[in-house]
């Protein structure tokens, strides 16, 4: 019995850190895929140097996308990180 | 004899970077030698023969290699595809014709707002590794209404989640089948509807005999055409200008040429202020709203769409398939960064080299385009500069010169029309028609997988008869593979209008039929069944409405249920004059479709129909929770299922059996 109710524990504090981080990179994605595109035409205001792309063309046609692609890679990881730790992730 | 195939298959698996590595140098070894050819005088056709059927007989070789009696294998590709190559076959499900051909167009047209779609068909990949992928791999499904069935008590539940599946997946592989159609025709010459069902064969060589698992590796092959086939000319035009080989850095510079160009064009007459739409201004062709509104749709779409969810059911774990996720945005982004780059180099080449050029002095490269009526200049199209002078004469005050208004071009031209800007030898043209039809092909291979195993795992076999032993499942599956394709390419040959529009459809009524159901499946416990089809019904019904109603019903739609005009988001005038259309006779007629003044042009909140998803997914949530709540919480059996999916150790909750 104690055995299941701190099975249980592990479980809601697992999945307690997995929804911080759920949250965290749902954030993160709301911030780049809408709230700094709102702001397009102040940033277009700024020429990024050398390349001569204005702020807010490149944030949407390069910048955002870049950001969701390193993103993932790193969720990959920290999800991991934390099902290890609760002793949930699979072999390897 | 089991332990003879798991240890064939791992030296599979262990060789596949050879064996991909190989064929990756292959692919290049033969663009060579048809180089070579070119350079002897062997004519364009018969290139351009040689590379479709060249890749095609690839393809289809992997199909036939790959095929196999096992339900698993079938299914879910024995669950053992590496996230890497994953990644890759996903990158390639996912690319389709409106992505490899139309998005440099649409970009092209629209400019900055056209940006919402690159950002759309991006950033939902961050859903489904955060809310959805991995728990349903985990889980151990091998269709997306497997899920929705177990969770949410049966078949109703299932039902539910094969008309959605059919719903978005048919309406998403017309148009696949249409771009395969089209590629073919334009570049072998065939007749439009024969060449829609050569494609056809193609595609039912790779799919139809190994399922996912032959799906799997063709796609992967797939990916590597399409993408040398997509950034080979740009990188060449790239270096050509700019001496630098990476064109989606060099297209800043473009872009700021264009800008300058603008103000010359207006400064000089060649652009009025009313035709000229600003390359970086955002918000011309859509509001603010609807900009972000398509967004959003488009990236829940994506964490919805059952063929890219099903691919996540192949990898050998969760963590896999969690990093496979990034492995495919990974692939899939090469694209998209580049296309901006294809649409800034070929509006800098229309607006210096074409507009404001003395008619007799225009580029010969348009002409190919102009014969197939895909350019025009002085509405009339442009076959040869006899022809456009001939036709910029008949126009009153014509100053001699082309005007911005004089020109009109077909957005699919932009990819394909590159090399020639470029003046790159055909065999790069070549290139990238096979790269088009590999994009075409593997998306409308997962599209019509998905759609097949739903009717023959989900319906037939759950539904029908469960007791079906394997040899007939797989055949009833291989049979409804070969109805459902027909029955496509059928509509497709019809020639059904603007791709990009049917695209976003299918991505709204995926994300409003099965978003709200698969989150709260996973993410609360307490969601009980009654709330999940309540809201499955409400959330994918509003979208639907709306989206009927805005297109074929809208006259009913303005007088019953108080839709208004869509606004030029520039002006903010009205697209139709309401009180007018609805005094014509035909007002409320339904099937004059597209002919009718107001389809496609009201709606309520001045919201475009391709964002219904933006109506119907709110209500889901809502409906699902509010539903639940007054119900009895679910089975404390069921809620610990829901623990099972989230961890990812231990076996997966649904066993299958495979014999």
């Amino acid at each position: 019995m104690a055995d299941s109710t701190s099975m249980k524990q592990k479980e809601e504090a697992h999945w307690a850190k997995t929804s911080r981080l759920m949250f965290t990179h749902l954030g993160i994605w709301f911030f780049f895929g809408f709230i700094i595109h709102m702001f397009v035409v102040p940033l277009n205001k700024f020429t990024i140097p050398i390349l001569g792309f204005p702020l807010g063309f490149y944030m949407a046609a390069q910048g955002s996308l870049i950001v969701f692609v390193v993103m993932l890679f790193l969720f990959a990881k920290q999800q991991d990180k934390i099902d290890r730790e609760f002793g949930f992730a699979e072999e390897d | 004899m089991a332990t003879e195939t798991s240890a064939s298959s791992s030296d599979f698996i262990k060789n596949l970077g050879k064996m991909y590595g190989t064929y990756t140098g292959g692919f290049i070894a033969f663009i060579l030698v048809l180089a070579a050819l070119e350079q002897f005088g062997v004519p364009n056709k018969i290139l351009g023969y040689l590379f479709v059927f060249f890749t095609l007989a690839v393809y289809a070789i992997i199909g036939v290699m790959t095929r196999t009696a096992q339900v698993s294998e079938y299914y879910v590709a024995g669950r053992r595809v590496p996230a890497f190559y994953n990644g890759m076959a996903t990158g390639a499900d996912w690319m389709s014709a409106a992505s490899f051909v139309g998005m440099a167009g649409t970009l092209f047209l629209l400019g900055y707002d056209g940006l919402a779609w690159v950002l759309g068909w991006t950033g939902g990949f961050v859903l489904v590794s955060i809310l959805i992928g991995p728990y349903l791999r985990k889980f151990g499904a091998y269709t997306v209404p497997d899920f929705l069935s177990f969770r949410y008590g049966g078949n109703f539940a299932r039902s539910l989640g094969v008309i959605v599946l059919v719903a978005c997946s048919f309406t998403y592989v017309t148009a696949q089948i249409y771009g395969t159609g089209l590629i073919a025709s334009r570049f072998l010459g065939m007749q439009f509807e024969v060449a829609v069902f050569a494609g056809l064969v193609g595609i039912l060589l790779c799919a139809m005999l190994g399922g996912m698992r032959a799906v799997t590796w063709t796609q992967i092959a797939q990916y590597v055409v399409l993408i040398i086939a997509y950034l080979t000319p740009i990188v060449i035009l790239s270096t050509k200008k700019y001496g630098i080989p990476i064109p989606e850095l060099t297209y800043g510079q473009a872009i700021a040429d264009i800008t300058a160009r603008e103000q010359q064009m207006l400064a000089t007459g060649l652009a009025t202020v009313a035709n000229l739409k600003p390359h970086i201004a955002p918000f011309i062709n859509y509001s603010p709203l609807n900009f972000f509104a398509i967004i959003m749709c488009m990236m829940v779409g994506t964490a919805s769409l059952p063929h890219i969810l099903m691919r996540y059911f192949t990898t050998p774990s969760v963590r896999e398939a969690r990093q496979s996720v990034a492995w495919s945005l990974l692939f899939i982004f090469l694209l998209y960064f580049s296309a901006p780059a294809y649409a800034a180099f070929s509006k800098l080449e229309v607006y210096t080299n074409i507009i404001g050029r003395d008619l007799s002095a225009i580029r010969p490269w348009l002409f190919n385009w102009g014969e197939l009526g895909l350019i025009q200049i002085c509405g009339k199209n442009a076959s040869s500069i006899d022809a456009v002078i001939a036709a910029c004469k008949a126009i009153a005050d014509h100053p001699g010169v082309v005007r911005l208004q004089d020109f009109i071009i077909n957005t699919d031209v932009i990819v394909l029309s590159t090399p020639e800007i470029a003046g790159l030898p055909y065999v790069i043209s070549g290139l990238v028609a096979a790269g088009g039809l590999a994009a075409a092909l593997s998306t409308a291979d997962g599209l019509l997988l998905a759609i097949a195993n739903a009717l023959s795992h989900d319906v037939y076999y759950k539904m029908i008869d469960p007791n079906a032993p394997t040899m007939r499942r797989l055949t009833v599956a291989r049979a409804l593979l070969v109805v459902v394709a027909v029955i496509a390419a059928a509509t497709a040959a019809t020639k059904p209008a603007d791709i990009l529009a049917m695209v976003g459809w299918a991505f709204s009524l995926a994300m409003a039929g099965n978003f709200p159901a698969l989150v709260m499946g996973v993410w609360w416990k307490r969601t009980t069944a009654t709330g999940a089809i309540c809201g499955i019904i409400a959330g994918f019904g509003l979208c639907l409405f709306y989206l009927v109603t805005t297109r074929y019903f809208p006259g009913a739609g303005v007088k019953y249920f108080g839709m208004t005009s869509l606004t030029n988001p520039l002006t903010g005038a009205p697209l139709v004059d309401i009180a007018k259309a609805m005094a014509l006779p035909n007002a409320m007629e339904s099937f004059p479709t597209l002919a009718h003044p107001m389809a496609n042009k009201v709606g309520w909140f001045d919201l475009t129909n391709i964002a219904c998803g933006l109506l119907g997914t709110p209500l889901g949530f809502v409906v699902i929770y509010v539903v639940s709540l007054l119900g009895k919480e679910p089975s404390a059996e069921m809620q610990a299922y829901v623990d099972d999916i989230r961890k990812p150790r231990g076996r997966t909750v649904l066993e299958e059996k495979t014999t």
